[in-house]
């Protein structure tokens, strides 16, 4: 039997609450019980990490921020392109559409020393990380949506006389739409994780340097609070999608 | 209302000869249609039914030139299939609304402005307004698709084929998904636009009574291959202007007839 919808002021206050219970738990129950500091740091002291080093914290979530939000431009952008080349050239995607889900095979984290070693140690590896993983999804997602207009529709068009610009302007990408912005939000968690994975590698900057820093030197109050800073960053960029989908998608 | 009406009951609107229609190639073909001879009246109502697999469906998408015959030869309007189509001469109607889910209603009806104009000659006016009025859908313009009934979004794929003022409607069991009430009210309503317009309407459709109630003419197909068993002309049934009523005798008779020729088909 379907459970009847919990009442607005309650769909609210529970996750709410639920958050404090476990805020609670931590940061009462695990030093009751003897869990030490450096294992997993109070909610507290994570929270003056905050205050104590803000400057520490905001300079390293710059480049972080910057290397995510280019790398889920450069990859998203290259991935609908790609997309839209290969709708229209068939030849095209079965020569080389193949070639590149077998790309997306290789892991990241494999792949990411050779991209070290093209590009260096600056901002652009960590951009061409958050890229990479960007790309894949954006791109499959998008060749499905690009393709998923009915036939019914098509044969409209064509009874039009509508061109294949026309097609695609009119049909094809808004019905593309959808399934875009579903892998942006999927993309828009995974660029940070790109950036970051990127900066452990070899990086002095940026939030994952502060993590293996933090991790290497036993601190983890410090370390804690980058990985909170780096979730806020990637649900950050997620509601920015959230919001642009629901100006964008009004049916 | 400013629908010309195009019809020249002289003229001749669809001349096909032995059409052969099929899926799949010219040697390796599945054949749906097969020797197809039919002539139809400009400004005419035909009705064409027949069983899942007779090539209704494919009869009008070789008019409309979505789908190219296999052999034979097909007339439309006095030229091929693909001038006519480039001229936008024909609407099309389909079963399912395909009214674009983006759109607001209004900009659906509009679509025709919007898409294929690089072939037109002719210019074609918005009368977007004009046609949700006559359709009942005034103060529906703004609304999303999926804000309208079934038989609303229909009414809008109705208006959207008749913008261009297209002198051949081709209309795929419009009314297929709508319920009985509805069905009958949108079967008026067509009928009175045809009187209006002119236009050459090839309705096709599953039920007997629909085929019967709006053609001057019903045609029934056959199935594997699809080809031509009953050719009715209702007219002696009706009343001036295509009007008759559902429970007449005459046309409950004619449907019998239908009925049996169907049922030979399937």
């Amino acid at each position: 039997m379907r459970q009847e919808p919990l009442p607005p002021a309650l769909a609210i206050a529970l996750p709410v609450l639920g958050a404090a219970s476990i805020l609670f738990t931590w940061q009462f129950l695990l030093p009751w019980l003897g869990v030490p500091a450096y294992i997993v740091p109070t909610p507290t002291a994570i929270l003056g990490v905050f205050q104590k080093s803000f400057s520490l914290l905001l300079g390293n979530l710059w480049p972080t921020l910057i290397e995510a939000l280019a790398g889920f431009a450069i990859g998203n952008l290259a991935g609908v392109l790609l997309a839209v080349l290969f709708v229209h050239n068939r030849v095209l995607q079965a020569a080389y559409f193949p070639i590149v889900l077998f790309f997306n095979t290789i892991p990241i984290l494999a792949l990411s020393p050779i991209i070290m070693l093209i590009f260096g140690l600056g901002m652009t590896p960590k951009i061409v990380i958050a890229a990479v993983i960007c790309f894949f999804p954006t791109l499959v997602n998008m060749i499905r949506g690009l393709d998923s207009a009915s036939s019914n529709e098509h044969e409209l068009f064509r009874v039009l006389s509508a061109t294949r610009w026309e097609v695609f302007w009119s049909l094809r990408l808004p019905r593309a739409l959808p399934m875009l912005f579903s892998s942006l939000r999927i993309a828009s968690a995974t660029a940070v994780i790109g950036a970051i994975v990127g900066e452990w590698i070899g990086s002095d900057k940026g939030l994952g340097a502060l993590i293996i820093q933090a991790s290497f030197n036993y601190q983890s109050d410090r370390l804690y609070a980058a990985i909170v800073l780096s979730s806020s960053l990637s649900i950050v960029l997620f509601c920015l999608v959230v919001l642009i989908e629901r100006r964008a998608i009004k049916y | 209302m400013t629908i010309k009406r195009h019809a020249d009951l002289t003229a001749i609107a669809i001349e096909a000869q032995r059409l052969d229609v099929g899926y799949g190639g010219r040697h390796s073909a599945v054949k749906v249609l097969s020797g197809l001879d039919l002539t139809v009246a400009a400004g005419s109502f035909l009705s064409i039914l027949g069983p899942s697999g007779c090539g209704k469906s494919t009869l009008l998408r070789v008019v409309a030139d979505l789908l190219d015959p296999l052999g034979g030869t097909i007339s439309v309007l006095g030229d091929t299939p693909h001038a006519v189509r480039s001229r936008r001469d024909v609407g099309f109607v389909f079963q399912d609304s395909t009214l674009l889910p983006w759109r607001s209603v209004r900009d659906n009806v509009r679509l025709p402005l919007g898409v294929g104009q690089g072939s037109l000659t002719r210019q074609i006016e918005d009368r977007s307004e004009e046609l949700l009025e006559l359709m009942g859908l005034g103060g529906f313009g703004e609304r999303l698709p999926h804000q309208l009934s079934g038989g609303q979004r229909q009414r809008v794929a109705i208006a959207r084929a008749l913008l261009g003022q297209p002198k051949l409607l081709l209309m795929d069991e419009p009314f297929g998904a709508l319920d009985e009430i509805t069905r009958d009210r949108l079967n008026d309503e067509l009928l009175a636009l045809w009187r209006r317009s002119g236009t050459t309407i090839l309705f096709v459709t599953h039920s007997i009574a629909e085929a019967a109630y709006l053609g001057e003419r019903v045609i029934v197909l056959a199935a594997n291959p699809g080809r031509l068993v009953k050719d009715l002309d209702m007219r002696p049934f009706k009343q001036d202007g295509n009007r008759c009523s559902r429970e007449d005798p005459a046309i409950v008779a004619a449907m019998a007839d239908l009925r049996k020729a169907l049922e030979l088909a399937s």
